[in-house]
């Protein structure tokens, strides 16, 4: 409540509101999620510019055409940005109060969320039995450090998402849960710019070098 | 190594090491009288209800000064088994240490020092006083406050942990691999050292999150940014930087625990990896860290010398654009911490620069506060002591910093005595002379009696006196080539100087006595040194505005502020403080669930370095659970009734009017 | 206070613009990748990065409600400020590794200097 005071409140002897009203609760929730947020944003930039240096260090060992599988990639970006966009219907839903179809949403981002990171996993799985896993090289370890840390973030944003279904289904659209749909929007919507960023730097310009 | 110890059997317990089982000994009896005194006193209802699962801000403050100081005594105990070792290992002594235990000694030192001590006390001071300053009530996120708080604590439990059961890293305080990699320290000491800072730096990131939010959101009405008091405002650029810079020593942290756990290739020598790397975002970090440990101490000095000189604070605009433009500028810095590693003079000279730049800001403040003392009436109590001898210290100390800020200089000096004296004459004259002053400025406010000012000043002469014994030789030591780290020497001439700087430590060690005692003698005299007016040094600023200590709600009301220097304000146009029409205030509610969360993540790293695999995984599930389980409860707030408050302010009232 | 919950209002629209844009910036980076259409790789190079910066920025708009307003503007500037640390990341750790390698790393001669 920093707001400067108008020419009319500055009166000499109001050093303070026997009026004052109660806060609201969570005021603060939006504002240090976000700041969070940027701190997480951070980590992803560790990630990246291990990538950046050691992305060329094959050590002899597998290299990222000979890997990366585009078409896949492109189906599994496009289950995230799918997964964006039904979160977004879900907020909708959320700000009409309407528990039911909220949940309903919420429900699909998962399923798309879940999609992304099984294919994520079967890509993992699939490179390591080739012997390409994360000991073989520089490479290597930076590509499954930075995908796997966006992954996992995934992975904790789809528990998140469930328990607060579970929770929306107990409470319905409260505000505390109105905030918490929103801070996961947030989360939610970030692990997407952040993939723009691992689609574009690791698999098509590496595969481009 | 089985599966149910992982890799922990008796062999951890150091029973050959005569000077741990000493060390042991003497705790486990100090700690048994403690936990007993506790007992019979029957105070761990008591300590659990009001103090441990408190998420009053005021009260997280004190408990973290309370961390810091006691994890004072143990990194001066590393430094004085240094300085001994230093000054007896000559003419073909290898002193009483061996390379195993010495090592582990000043890695040990470095890490405590910095991560558990000097963040503690930051931190501490400005949860403390923040939220008073800027009128608030509490911190944006309380619980997360207590959280924050209980994670610290674990960090540091770890490393003590390491003491006794296991061993400590041996890389230095900064680990550098390929020293730190499987190769070379495939024992358990990197792996303490690594969970340790990663279970303290989520606290620390999450502190910073917190107090970033009070400040921007929470500010009373009227109090804009160029209002804040300075304290505040060099809390604000503190917590930027902890928020930007901590996520950075996490994910390097990760990465080499993937190297030592999984086997990847960061940092190792061959396939691919570049240990440099490593010393690059270390030092990324590295250097914000130590503008987060400095800048809020530039605000205590700020609070102090304007209300010991009896004026306001000369050049409050530029003293707020010189905090910002140093929050800017240190991550424009941190090659210079290791210019001799073969970047090329462009890089060099960039690095250089910058480092010099960084320097006139601080230069700036260090004029600003001469001017606010400049014909003012200046009151010597202990926080302005503190004051000149920082200002003299860290002035000395900063210009060898732009020494070596000069990358041929540096090649001679870099990672010699002359650098270990360079940082300790910053840190020392700066962060704990301004910790020194900041304790002794608001531990009445924090008490409501002041600290014994006879004992306090034997304490500060005998750190002052003590630390440029310390620490001058290792000036001239470094001129004259001697590289940091060592542990014997074979020039018998260099030996005089050692035994100097160990002169000093004992000093030192008196004046840390001296301190422990001015606690014990304010304690017991506190009814002598009460201060019943909440305002002991005549002060400016909001804290001084409530009763001290200050009631669980800080503010009856929300002050409405007008001007800078609020509370001199309100005094000087007669405030009148108000005696009814109070309405019940929302507060937060206890819990338990920070100091859970956190023994269960301490678990769980220990679980991660001893390799009980199964623990770990069982711990992490019970961590997840626990936090969510937490999440249910919708139920956090209440309120003290109307009534409550009516009371406590009303025997406000009436001690002001008694004190008259 | 009314801004107090401060949660941006979202629209349909804005979800719907930012869902096909999205779709668009990033189909068309595949596909100059994946058909190698362009002829210099560096020229493909840069477009692609410049379509991940506007997808971003779209992200930021339509997704994340990005604007100066929100909460007093303090989100704008702890963005700005994130990025600008980002970049110095990136950009000094690129920049200092590449000379600690060109000096330093064994099969990379340092130039000579006199």
């Amino acid at each position: 409540m920093a707001r400067p005071l108008t020419a009319a409140e500055l009166d000499a002897s109001s050093f303070y509101d026997p009026h004052e009203h109660e806060h609201a609760a969570g005021g603060n929730t939006m504002l240090g999620f976000w700041i969070y947020l940027m701190s997480d944003c951070l980590i992803f930039a560790v990630m990246f510019a291990m990538y950046g240096v050691l992305g060329s260090s094959y050590a002899g060992g597998p290299t990222p055409k000979e890997l990366f599988d585009l078409p896949l990639v492109a189906v599994n970006t496009t289950m995230l940005l799918l997964s964006s966009i039904t979160y977004g219907f879900a907020m909708l839903e959320a700000q009409r109060h309407r528990a039911a179809t909220t949940l309903m949403w919420l429900g699909v981002t998962g399923l798309f969320g879940l999609a992304f990171v099984g294919i994520e996993l079967f890509e993992f799985s699939h490179m390591i039995q080739e012997g390409a896993g994360p000991q073989r090289s520089a490479f290597l370890s930076s590509f499954f450090a930075l995908v796997g840390t966006h992954g996992l973030h995934v992975s904790f944003g789809i528990v998140w998402l469930v328990t607060l279904m579970i929770q929306v289904g107990r409470r319905g659209i409260d505000p505390a849960n109105h905030r918490r749909l929103a801070c996961l929007s947030l989360f939610w919507h970030f692990l997407d710019v952040i993939w723009i960023g691992v689609f574009t730097f690791v698999y098509l310009l590496s595969t481009l070098r | 190594m089985n599966t149910l110890f992982g890799r922990l059997s008796l062999d951890a317990l150091p029973i050959h090491e005569p000077i741990l089982v000493g060390t042991f000994i003497a705790v486990a009896l100090a700690g048994l009288a403690l936990l007993g005194t506790i007992t019979y006193f029957r105070l761990w209802g008591y300590l659990w209800r009001e103090w441990f699962t408190s998420i009053d801000h005021k009260k997280i403050g004190i408990m973290y000064m309370v961390l810091g100081i006691v994890m004072l005594l143990r990194g001066f105990a590393d430094a004085v088994m240094m300085r001994i070792q230093q000054a007896i290992a000559f003419n073909g002594s290898e002193g009483y240490l061996t390379a195993h235990h010495y090592d582990q000694v000043f890695t040990a030192h470095g890490v405590i020092m910095i991560f558990f001590v000097a963040m503690p006390l930051v931190t501490g001071l400005m949860n403390y006083v923040v939220p008073l300053q800027i009128g608030a009530r509490d911190v944006a996120f309380p619980f997360l406050n207590n959280f924050s708080f209980w994670m610290t604590v674990a960090g540091a439990v770890l490393v003590m942990s390491s003491l006794f059961v296991g061993e400590f890293a041996r890389t230095g305080w900064l680990a550098y691999p390929p020293l730190s990699g499987l190769d070379f320290s495939p024992d358990v000491g990197v792996d303490y050292y690594i969970w340790s800072l990663q279970v303290a730096g989520i606290g620390t990131l999450l502190s910073g999150v917190n107090l970033l939010a009070t400040i921007i959101k929470m500010r009373a009405p009227g109090l804009s940014l160029m209002k804040m008091p300075i304290f505040t405002w060099t809390a604000l650029c503190t917590n930027v930087l902890i928020v930007a810079a901590f996520p950075v020593l996490t994910a390097v942290l990760a990465l080499l625990s993937l190297d030592r756990y999984v086997g990847t290739n960061f940092f190792t020598n061959d396939l691919g990896g570049n240990p440099m790397m490593y010393v690059n975002l270390i030092w990324i970090w590295g250097h914000p860290e130590v503008y987060i440990l400095i800048l809020p101490l530039f605000g205590v000095f700020s609070e102090v010398t304007s209300t010991f000189s009896g004026k306001r604070l000369f050049g409050y605009s530029s003293m707020v654009y010189a905090t910002v433009v140093i929050t800017i500028l240190s991550y424009l810095v941190w090659l210079h911490h290791f210019f001799t590693m073969g970047s090329g003079a462009s890089v060099n000279s960039f690095f250089g620069i910058t480092t010099m730049i960084i320097s006139i800001p601080t230069g700036a403040k260090i004029f600003n506060w001469l001017f606010t003392m400049y014909r003012g009436r200046i009151r010597f109590e202990l926080p302005m002591m503190w004051t000149v001898a920082f200002m003299i210290t860290f002035v000395l100390g900063g210009m060898t910093g732009v020494l070596l800020a000069v990358p041929p200089a540096d090649f001679v000096l870099h990672n010699s005595l002359f650098l270990v004296a360079h940082f300790h004459n910053v840190i020392i004259g700066g962060v704990l002379f301004g910790l020194f002053a900041g304790i002794s400025y608001w531990f009445p406010k924090a008490f409501g009696f002041k600290l014994d000012p006879f004992w306090g000043k034997v304490s500060f002469w005998f750190w002052v006196v003590g630390f440029y014994f310390a620490f001058m030789p290792l000036y001239v030591l470094g001129l004259m080539g001697v590289t940091r780290r060592l542990r014997y020497f074979e020039d018998p001439s260099l030996q005089i100087w050692f035994v100097i700087a160990g002169f000093g430590a004992l000093l030192i060690a008196i004046g840390i006595g001296a301190m422990l005692m001015q606690f014990y003698v304010s304690i017991r005299n506190r009814h002598a040194l009460r201060d019943t007016t909440g305002d002991p040094w005549n002060g400016r600023t909001l804290e001084w505005s409530t009763s001290s200590p200050p009631p669980d709600y800080n503010f009856a009301f929300t002050p409405i502020v007008h001007d800078g220097d609020a509370w001199w304000d309100m005094k000087q146009r007669g405030y009148e403080r108000p005696s009814s029409g109070f309405k019940p205030v929302l507060m937060p509610r206890n819990t338990g669930a920070g100091v859970i969360l956190a023994a269960l993540s301490a678990v769980m790293a220990f679980a991660l370095i001893w390799q009980i695999w199964w623990l770990a995984g069982g711990s992490f599930v019970a961590l997840l659970a626990g936090a969510i389980y937490h999440t249910f409860n919708y139920n956090r707030e209440f309120h003290i009734p109307a009534e409550q408050v009516l009371r406590i302010e009303s025997e406000r009232t009436r001690i002001l009017a008694a004190g008259n | 206070m009314s801004t107090a919950t401060a949660i941006p209002h979202a629209s349909l629209r804005d979800y719907l613009v930012g869902f096909g844009a999205s779709v668009v910036l990033t189909a068309i980076p595949f596909w100059l990748v994946m058909s190698g259409v362009l002829p210099s790789k560096a020229a493909t190079g840069f477009v692609i990065m410049a379509f991940a910066v506007a997808q971003i920025v779209v992200h930021m708009i339509y997704f994340l409600h990005m604007n100066t307003k929100s909460e007093h503007g303090w989100t704008m500037v702890a963005l700005v400020f994130t990025l600008i640390l980002v970049v110095i990341t990136l950009a000094g750790s690129l920049w200092v590794m590449h000379h600690l390698n060109v000096n330093m790393m064994p099969g990379h001669p340092a130039p000579d200097i006199t």
